[in-house]
């Protein structure tokens, strides 16, 4: 292969621009090794994360072209000969320097959700579930929290992030779905999903299911049942009559809107 | 937590601005292009209150006929009196409201599509630009954005157009039989195929529906009984094949439905003949 321009952004939370770099690159190369050609050679400061370069830590999300990608998983003869490759940090989360993100929002938007809670065991001391159960909430499992969800979710990334109070994010919304669907679980946070994870934020638009590496149907099978779920409890008519009718009670307040009543 | 702002990192800002390379413009522009040409094409063909019946061919457009025109003589291609449920046009219609079938009709498959969670992403994506692509600036710039919680909570309701929408399979698909059946004689034509096509691709958009996957079984965490299949998780599980192909079943459905509507008009109004095995 012959040398390709890389036009990379290069500064910190103060501001920066992008700086070109013409690197020779070889087959069977990715960008991300690529960006290790240009630390070595041109750019000894070059700031990028890493760690596995196998599509299994999430470490190096950027934006390559516009798209939010895994660079270890990017490889080179995916574009045109000709084709200027731009590689830009993450656009939702505050930048520390060069292509590096500061992803702190994402463990804050974790702490916010209840842990498993498992009904007790049974009279062995086991706990049993069926595969058959469990397959729903097994592909939640692969996620690998690359963030690039996160990233591309326009709720959280345009108008500034200003409405990153009130979503909690694709990936989020994943980790809540995994819980939920568990057979084992017992908790409830299906009031926390529409009052304090913002659910009817998602328009559906699917970027995040787009952009996932693992692909994970972080729409079809995660966002949508969730809302699904909201809908049986706070927008059917029929089922809140339903509920009535037969005396069933549900939780509709949050632990936050519970703990104010006491 | 680190704040946001400001948003650094040489990112494009403004509606449609991105630095993306690849043609992420076609997927909308051909969203709204084949929408544009469905709406425009039904509210023309349910306006006309003509040429939609020729038997046995009934356009899915005006099925069921609630009522139809009092002397179908005058009206071309209007189903006959025995084919409609209340008989002919009342006279309290009031006047300025065209007299077609359809009318009464498309508010229920309409109302399905449109709340439906593909279509969302579809014309979110192409009309609203809430964002037009993926990493793309939307058209709706830095105002407040609001999603499903304020007018568009009216989405949540979307499990009830799937009991309308659920009823027009077996309304389509009485009409699918019928299209093998002329003067009482068994038989086929092109008609009868394209009118079967119709309800079945129309069928496998409505078994995929989101809410239906939930409304059958998705709703519980727990469908196995101790590991071995019940109907419930059998539905779940099928329903979930129509679901992972909801968004080809849905253009499909989308297409075909005018296509059908189209062919029996064209046939009704002389400009093609349809083969079969009755003349």
């Amino acid at each position: 292969m012959a040398k390709r321009l890389f036009k990379v952004w290069r500064g910190n939370a103060e501001g920066g621009e992008f700086k070109e770099f013409e690197v020779q690159v070889d087959p069977g190369m990715v960008v991300l090794d690529v960006l290790h050609r240009i630390q070595t050679h041109d750019a000894n400061d070059l700031a990028l994360r890493w760690n596995c370069k196998a599509g299994k830590c999430g470490s190096c999300s950027m934006e390559i072209n516009g798209k939010p990608r895994l660079a270890c998983m990017t490889r080179m003869n995916s574009f045109s000969d000709t084709e200027t490759i731009t590689c830009q940090p993450m656009k939702t989360f505050p930048v520390i320097k060069d292509l590096v993100c500061d992803v702190s929002f994402n463990y804050e938007q974790n702490k916010r959700i209840p842990k498993f809670k498992p009904k007790p065991r049974d009279a062995d001391g086991q706990y049993r579930m069926y595969q058959e159960d469990v397959d729903r909430v097994q592909e939640f499992r692969k996620c690998i929290e690359c963030y690039l969800c996160q990233n591309v979710c326009h709720v959280l990334r345009d108008r500034d992030g200003r409405e990153q109070q009130t979503f909690i994010g694709p990936r989020f919304m994943i980790r809540v779905a995994s819980l939920e669907m568990h057979p084992l679980d017992t908790d409830d946070r299906i009031p926390e999903l529409k009052k304090e994870y913002g659910s009817g934020m998602c328009n559906i638009t699917r970027c995040c299911t787009e952009v996932c590496p693992e692909h994970i149907g972080i729409t079809d099978n995660g966002i949508i049942p969730l809302k699904e779920r909201v809908v049986d409890r706070f927008y059917d008519p029929v089922a809140i009559i339903g509920r009535k009718l037969l005396g069933r009670k549900v939780r509709t307040k949050t632990r936050a809107e519970e703990e104010g009543k006491k | 937590m680190a704040t946001h702002l400001p948003v650094i990192g040489g990112h494009a800002e403004g509606f449609g601005k991105t630095h993306r390379t690849d043609p992420w413009k076609s997927g909308p522009a051909i969203t709204l292009i084949v929408f544009l040409t469905f709406i425009v094409y039904t509210t023309w063909a349910a306006l006309q209150g003509n040429h939609y019946y020729v038997e046995p061919y009934l356009s899915p457009f005006y099925s069921p006929v609630l009522w139809t025109n009092a002397n179908i003589e005058n009206v071309a291609g209007a189903a006959p009196e025995h084919l409609a449920w209340f008989g002919t046009w009342p006279s309290w219609w009031p006047g300025f409201i065209p007299i077609s079938p359809a009318l009464l009709i498309l508010v229920f498959p309409g109302s399905f599509r449109f709340t439906c969670y593909y279509y969302r992403k579809a014309y979110y994506r192409s009309f609203a630009g809430s964002p037009p692509g993926c990493a793309v600036g939307p058209l709706a710039g830095k105002r407040k954005y609001n999603g499903e919680t304020k007018l568009l909570l009216i989405q949540n309701l979307h499990r009830f157009t799937l009991y309308a929408a659920l009823a027009f399979i077996f309304l389509l698909g009485k009409d699918a039989v019928e299209a093998f059946s002329k003067g009482g004689k068994l038989g086929i034509g092109v008609g009868s195929i394209i009118i079967t096509l119709n309800v079945i691709l129309i069928a496998s958009y409505t078994f995929g529906c989101h809410s239906f996957r939930h409304l059958i079984g998705g709703r519980k965490d727990c469908m196995s009984n101790c590991g071995k299949a019940t109907v419930t998780s059998g539905a779940f599980k099928k329903a979930s094949w129509f679901n992972a192909r909801h968004m080809q079943f849905a253009w499909l459905s989308l297409i075909w439905v005018m296509v059908t509507d189209l062919y029996i008009r064209l046939v009704s109004m002389g400009y093609i003949r349809d083969f079969n095995t009755w003349n």
